[in-house]
């Protein structure tokens, strides 16, 4: 039984990598390209709110600078995993239909949706942690260590399923960008990235709670600045990536056979 | 009795209330070449998807090999392999790298997928362009890298959905060559055409689909028996040309004898494209 099992995990895994490796190959052909796209509005986003807006301000007894970086951090990791994720299997999907070969191919379900979503983990890992070298050699004063990496995995994998859910969904190009501009713009500025949640009213807290890029800030400012781990934060990570990923194989299950 | 190698049994699609396939009863015996036709909108492309796995059906029974589509879907998918109509590639791929992803999903081992890739390049004749990137190949070079794509897995049988659309002839003519070659190393062919003498020219039997029922069945040759193996064409009688169907050119050439002169009239072989129009009501390209 166990020996099915470990066989079955193994089949899976390798499925899963198969359908990463398409895509990693192309994000290899383009590396530099895309280092450089990628880090270019958190960098916008460091030098107008960290240095520009926000010098000499401190937040919760914190400089702002130090405030804010985890806070970019975290939404880099959103917009390049949701994108990664998203974007590329909206242009398989839609434009080159070559997701249909998945969907044809004798893989499970959850190898592809995996596979899928892997292309997000690995391009918002690769943006978060091209951002932090910058960040660091910039404004050091904030630490990464393993909880910040772990962290920092979970909020691409919740995003890239988000990504995978959304193109999955999508019946056009139009409705992804009408996807990023409705929900991931919005949560951009609100996600607790640029303020701090304690400044804001009791209501409009409770609504921001609802997203969640505000608990990746929260956890991932938390581990950068060294304070105790927001345990409710985490478990919202948990929370939306569960639900995300349910999302995903109901939508996959009924769109294949 | 071994199996067929398809087995539609009463199958129905409908969206919105709307039947896209009606009762759909159908048998291809393990390695025919058999065609598909039919006006668009007929139903092919949506039996075809339910066929692959694409598509869940309303109701009916689907079976491929012997497995049911519905119960064991990964064992049918490993049976087959498609050319869809459109094109399916990946574009930001290498026709290479295009082959080794649908090997790897398919499982073959790595030394396996070498030599098949290398194999299947040369089969389509595509050796001297592998590395290069989908976007930069014609129209035909990438219909036969869909081609090579479908076969590495060595399935028994294979889809062709439209494989020759928007092709010049001269690479219509290559894509037939190979698809005789497919049926003739022991593929069974299940080809869906807009063109006629596609059908005519490569299948063993073929099924006409309109409203999505099978409305007619049979070889070529038996399908224009029925209608009549001469056709006497009247041109500019009434609005636009009338058709005569007859068993031989003996009973055609008495009729022609008996019409007024002035009539213009060609007497030639009926083929399929008449036999098409005269139980479809429809060319084979009109909506």
């Amino acid at each position: 039984m166990s020996k099915s099992l470990v066989k079955k995990f193994w089949i899976n895994s390798q499925d899963a990598y198969t359908v990463l490796w398409s895509d990693l190959l192309i994000l290899k052909r383009r590396s530099g390209r895309y280092l450089i796209t990628t880090t270019i509005s958190p960098l916008l986003y460091l030098v107008a709110f960290g240095w520009g807006l926000g010098r000499g301000m401190s937040v919760n007894g914190t400089s702002y600078l130090q405030f804010v970086v985890p806070g970019i951090i975290a939404l880099t990791a959103m917009t390049a995993s949701f994108n990664g994720a998203g974007t590329r299997l909206n242009v398989d999907r839609l434009y080159f239909r070559s997701f249909d070969e998945c969907l044809m191919a004798p893989i499970s379900l959850l190898s592809l949706l995996l596979g899928k979503a892997l292309i997000g983990v690995v391009r918002g890992l690769v943006s978060s942690i091209a951002f932090i070298a910058v960040s660091l050699a910039l404004a050091p004063g904030f630490s990464v260590g393993p909880l910040f990496l772990m962290e920092l995995l979970l909020t691409c994998l919740l995003f890239s399923f988000l990504g995978v859910l959304a193109a999955l969904l999508a019946r056009s190009h139009q409705d992804l960008a009408t996807f990023s501009s409705l929900i991931l713009l919005p949560m951009t500025f609100l996600g607790g990235t640029f303020f701090s949640l304690t400044q804001v009213p009791w209501g409009l807290k409770l609504a921001l709670y609802v997203l969640p890029l505000t608990h990746c800030s929260i956890c991932l400012r938390a581990a950068a600045l060294s304070q105790p781990v927001p345990c409710g934060s985490l478990f919202g990570i948990i929370f939306f990536l569960m639900v995300f990923f349910s999302g995903c194989m109901v939508v996959l299950k009924r769109i294949s056979v | 009795m071994s199996n067929p190698m398809i087995l539609i049994d009463g199958l129905t699609k409908e969206y919105s209330g709307k039947k896209v396939v009606d009762g759909l009863n159908l048998r291809v015996e393990k390695g025919e070449l058999f065609g598909f036709l039919g006006p668009n909108g007929a139903g092919k492309t949506t039996t075809i998807r339910i066929l692959t796995t694409l598509t869940k059906p309303t109701s009916g029974n689907v079976f491929i090999n012997g497995f049911d589509v519905a119960r064991a879907p990964s064992r049918v998918k490993s049976q087959f392999g498609i050319v869809q109509q459109h094109m399916s590639l990946n574009r930001d791929l290498s026709v290479r790298e295009n082959l080794d992803f649908h090997a790897r999903l398919h499982h073959l081992a790595p030394q396996v997928r070498r030599e098949r890739i290398n194999e299947l390049l040369e089969y389509v004749e595509l050796t001297e362009h592998a590395d290069q990137l989908i976007d930069k190949l014609s129209g035909g070079l990438k219909r036969r890298t869909m081609i090579a794509r479908c076969m590495l897995h060595s399935p028994r049988l294979l889809f062709l959905d439209e494989p020759t659309v928007g092709l010049d002839a001269q690479a219509r003519r290559r894509v037939w060559d190979l698809i005789r070659r497919m049926n003739i190393d022991g593929s069974t062919v299940f080809l869906t055409t807009h063109y006629i003498e596609e059908a005519e020219a490569l299948c063993d039997r073929v099924a006409i689909i309109h409203h999505g029922r099978v409305i007619a069945l049979g070889t070529p040759r038996q399908l224009r028996q029925r209608l009549g193996m001469i056709t006497v064409e009247i041109q500019g009688h009434g609005n636009g040309t009338d058709y005569r169907f007859f068993p031989d050119r003996e009973a055609a050439a008495r009729f022609v004898s008996s019409l007024p002169s002035q009539e213009k009239v060609l007497m030639r072989e009926s083929n399929l494209e008449d036999v098409f129009v005269e139980i479809t009501g429809q060319k084979v390209l009109d909506k």
